[in-house]
Formats: structure tokens, C-alpha cells, sequence
């Protein structure tokens, strides 16, 4: 199952769940006028590690808004296509394509690029030598060119929102996992980004903060963020993503709507890999 | 036996061997700065994604780190400053005070190198990889987040590099420039017949130079260590 662009259009499957927790604040994402073109676009994508073929003829569109969920086994494939979106790994054939640009080889063009892609990792990656404030407003005083104040302003207000604005002097050490990746998602947030990919970002975190991270993501969906989020937290795709991404052995096996795959997969793969997750 | 015990010499020449540290220090505090910074360069050079770039900082580090001081001064002084007439400045003196900090800051900075990229080392790979998905370029992710992280965990062995660099000026003073401490103590020996008390005396004033320099870095390895 590799159709590419299926289900195109925002049509808005998580309206259905009650909103709760949201976290309120600005929009974050400035959408742009949907001309029903995919915000970003995979097409053939291959890549290795070696000899191990890592991601085989990955064909995935992403429209403008919609929040993608990307699940399988391990050793998959999952964090490698994450990571391909900004060519933290580069791919060895295929096209990828944001906001109608393919992604440049290198240099000041992939630096912009990146600029619009925010990403959260899964060890949080937070600086460790700079406070929870100065890590938020690096990228914008260094990339956007925002005068301090400003940048300031705008990264109190971005960790009001999700939470941790009485940390913003710390350093990344004297917090929490979950706190941290709250900061971490400020921080990606505070590049104003077109599309935001997550790579496990719950994943390092004990489960006591799982929550509080897959709240915030679940406000950012809501208030129409472009996502990807690889994740191993089926609540989170069922209550927030438009679309269920399943891979196994570098391929997309199945791309389906999150109440179709959780309740009437269309591939044994991932009948197999469901009923091996959801039965404990 | 009251000869060995007599440190009149050391008291007499006072001013004398004052003025030779402070050439000692000159040499050194001056050094440090450029040692620091062309290791800092050496650095960016042994890791900027640009193979010839790479190979050239190797290269260089390997030359300098692997050739004896006292050839680099010597090549400084003799083949750049008096066959090739390459001169620093109008003034004899201060010409061979610059060849020799010159040269001793080019070797210096080979360790410095070394030091400075073992640090690099000790930075996790997520650290550069979160400055390049916020859009920060090469130049700009080694500079804000990449090199203060490793400053910060080689301060104590760059500590020792600037020990080790303090007692190389006494190189310095034997092929280029005669003002600092080592070369007064050797005039002195000249002069006054050679003897434990100088010796002791000269060897107190590098201990004031080095020691404090040693607990310092200590003191500051501590104060700026990263918490992960």
C-alpha cells in the first residue's frame, strides 16, 4: 500500500474528541492558502545503512494541517523517514519536497529549509549551556534576525503555553524530561515552522510525563499544525491524527484513517503488530 | 656549605630577575591568546565538513605537534627572520619578542588543537543535530553551540597545555629572545658562577607562575562544568 497523495484535503477527523486540556495561545503555524498541493511530498525515497535498505520507494504526502501518525515495529524504518524530512539523514534516491521545494544538497539553503521544518527529538537535545529562555530564542535572534526583546516576548509567551514559563531561567539539567521536551517543543515552535516532526518525542520521558508532552502536541494539532509524529503512543494517534502511517522492514505497509487501522487494518503486517500492542 | 645556603645573589639581582619574569609573562600572557585561537581555528579546520579543509588542520597539528620547539623557533628566527629578511618589527628586540611568541603560539596551538577536539568529542551528536534543525549553519552551530560546550570540558587539560606552554618560553629565551627569566638566570650564572640558590630562586619564581595557573583552571573546570 504506497498510493501516493491519498487523502488528500484537511478534512478534520479529530473534531469528533472532545477538547480538553487544550493549551490555549496564538495559532502557531501561519497556514498558507491551501492550493490543495501537499505541504511536504516523498516520493520513491530510498536510503541505507550499508547494506541494510532502510527506507524502500517511500511514497507519503502531507497536506497543509493535517497531522500525520507514523507507528510500526522497530528497526523499521520510522525515525530514518522522520529525519529525512530535514536531511538530518540524507536519502540515496527518491524526491523530497517541502512547501513545493526540493530539499537543497547543503549550506545556507538547507539551513533556511530547516528553519521551517521544527523538530523534537526523542533525548530532547535542549542546549546545554544556555537557559531554557536562551534556547528558545537562539533561533530566532541568530536565523530570523529578531531583535532580542522581541525574541524574548515572543519565547515567554511560547513557554506560557506549554506550561513552563516559571523554568525559563533554568538550565536544561535542572529540569525534567517532560518539562524539557515541552521546552523543546518551544523551542522548534519559536521558528514559527510550516511543519513540525516529532521523533518519539514521548519515548526517553517516564510515564508519569508522557501526558503532559502528548497534551501539548494534542492543543498543537488542534489549533492546525502541520505534524509528523513518530510515536509508539496509539492513544495520541487515535485522538489526534488524520492519518495512520504503518511501516515495517523500511516500507509503508498500510496508510489508513486512525479508526480504520485501529479497528479494521487492511494488512495482516499490521494486524499482526496491533494485536501484539493492544492486548496488554 | 655557606656558599650553597647564600642567597644574597638572588636579593642583589632582584630587579634583575623581576624584569626577566616580567618578560617571562609578556612571552606568555601574549601566547596564550594566540595559542588559543589558532588552536581554535586548527579545530574548525579538523572538523568542518570540507575534506581538504580537514586534512589541511591534520596535517598542520601533526607538523607542529610532532616537530621540536626549539626547530619551529629556530626556523622562525633563523630561516623566516634572517635569511629571508622577514622581519616584525624595526626594533631588534621587539622583533625577536614577536618571532618567538609567533612561533611559540603555532606550536602551542597544535595541543591546544588536540585538547579542544577531545572536547568536541564529549559533545552529544543530538546537540549539533538540534542546532542544525533550527536552522543554524555550520559556522554558526560550531561557534554558539558546538566549541563553548567543548571549551568547557577540556578547561583542565588546556590548563596543562598553558603549563607546559609557560615553561616553553624558556625556549623562546634561549633561541629568539634573551630578555625572559631563563635566559637572565643563565647570564647570571655567567656571572656570578652557578649556584643552588640562584637556581631555588629562579625555580620559586616559575612555581609562582604555574601553580596558581593550575589551581585556577581547576577552580574554573569546576565553575563551568555542563550538566547533562
Amino acid at each position: 500500500m504506497t498510493d501516493s497523495g491519498i487523502e488528500a484535503g484537511g478534512t478534520n477527523l479529530r473534531k469528533d474528541d472532545p477538547p480538553k486540556d487544550d493549551v490555549s495561545g496564538a495559532p502557531a503555524g501561519t497556514p498558507a492558502p491551501d492550493d490543495g498541493s501537499p505541504l511536504v511530498r516523498l516520493e520513491k525515497v530510498n536510503k541505507y545503512f550499508g547494506q541494510l535498505h532502510v527506507l524502500r520507494d517511500i511514497d507519503l504526502s502531507v497536506q497543509r494541517g493535517e497531522v500525520v501518525v507514523v507507528i510500526g515495529p522497530s528497526g523499521g524504518g520510522k525515525s530514518t523517514l522522520c529525519r529525512s524530512i530535514n536531511r538530518l539523514e540524507p536519502i540515496d534516491g527518491g524526491v523530497i519536497e517541502v512547501d513545493g521545494r526540493r530539499l537543497p544538497e547543503e549550506g545556507k539553503e538547507l539551513a533556511r529549509l530547516r528553519a521551517d521544518v521544527g523538530m523534537v527529538f526523542q533525548s530532547f537535545n535542549l542546549f546545554a549551556h544556555k537557559t531554557i529562555l536562551q534556547n528558545v530564542t537562539l533561533g530566532p535572534m541568530k536565523v530570523r534576525k529578531v531583535a532580542k526583546a522581541e525574541a524574548e516576548r515572543e519565547a515567554m509567551a511560547l513557554l506560557e503555553r506549554v506550561g513552563i514559563g516559571a523554568q525559563a531561567a533554568k538550565y536544561p539539567a535542572q529540569l525534567s524530561g517532560g518539562q524539557q521536551q515541552r521546552a523543546a517543543i518551544a523551542r522548534a515552535l519559536a521558528m514559527k515552522p510550516k511543519v513540525m516532526l516529532f521523533d518519539e518525542p514521548t519515548s526517553a520521558l517516564d510515564p508519569e510525563m508522557v501526558n503532559e508532552v502528548l497534551d501539548v502536541m494534542t492543543g498543537l494539532a488542534r489549533e492546525g499544525m502541520t505534524m509528523i509524529v513518530v510515536t509508539h503512543e496509539m492513544g495520541f494517534a487515535r485522538r489526534a491524527a488524520n492519518k495512520v502511517v504503518f511501516m515495517a522492514d523500511g516500507q509503508i505497509v498500510e496508510e489508513n484513517t486512525p479508526e480504520e487501522f485501529f479497528t479494521n487494518a487492511r494488512t495482516d503486517r499490521a494486524r499482526d503488530f496491533l494485536s501484539k500492542i493492544l492486548t496488554h | 656549605m655557606d656558599q650553597l645556603l647564600d642567597f644574597s645573589p638572588v636579593f642583589e639581582n632582584l630587579d634583575q630577575i623581576l624584569a626577566g619574569f616580567w618578560a617571562t609573562i609578556r612571552i606568555a600572557v601574549v601566547t596564550a591568546v594566540l595559542a588559543l585561537l589558532f588552536g581554535t581555528f586548527l579545530t574548525a579546520l579538523r572538523v568542518s565538513p570540507i575534506p581538504v579543509l580537514k586534512r589541511t588542520g591534520g596535517f598542520v597539528v601533526n607538523l607542529l605537534r610532532n616537530t621540536p620547539l626549539t626547530l619551529v623557533l629556530a626556523i622562525c628566527i633563523l630561516a623566516v627572520n634572517d635569511t629571508l629578511k622577514v622581519t616584525l618589527s624595526s626594533v631588534e628586540g621587539v622583533n625577536r619578542y614577536w618571532w618567538g611568541v609567533l612561533g611559540l603560539s603555532v606550536y602551542t596551538s597544535a595541543f591546544v588543537s588536540e585538547a579542544l577536539r577531545s572536547g568536541i568529542n564529549t559533545v552529544p551528536i543530538g546537540q549539533a543535530e538540534a542546532a542544525r534543525s533550527i536552522g543554524l549553519t555550520f559556522t554558526q552551530s560550531l561557534r554558539m553551540i558546538i566549541l563553548p560546550q567543548a571549551f568547557r570540558a577540556v578547561i583542565a587539560p588546556l590548563g596543562s597545555v598553558l603549563i607546559a606552554m609557560i615553561k616553553n618560553t624558556t625556549v623562546v629565551g634561549a633561541v629568539a629572545y634573551g630578555s625572559e627569566a631563563a635566559a637572565v638566570m643563565k647570564l647570571m650564572f655567567f656571572d656570578l658562577g652557578a649556584s643552588i640558590p640562584i637556581f631555588i630562586g629562579f625555580a620559586i619564581g616559575y612555581l609562582i607562575l604555574t601553580l596558581p595557573t593550575g589551581f585556577f583552571f581547576g577552580w574554573l573546570a569546576k565553575r563551568m562544568a555542563v550538566a547533562r
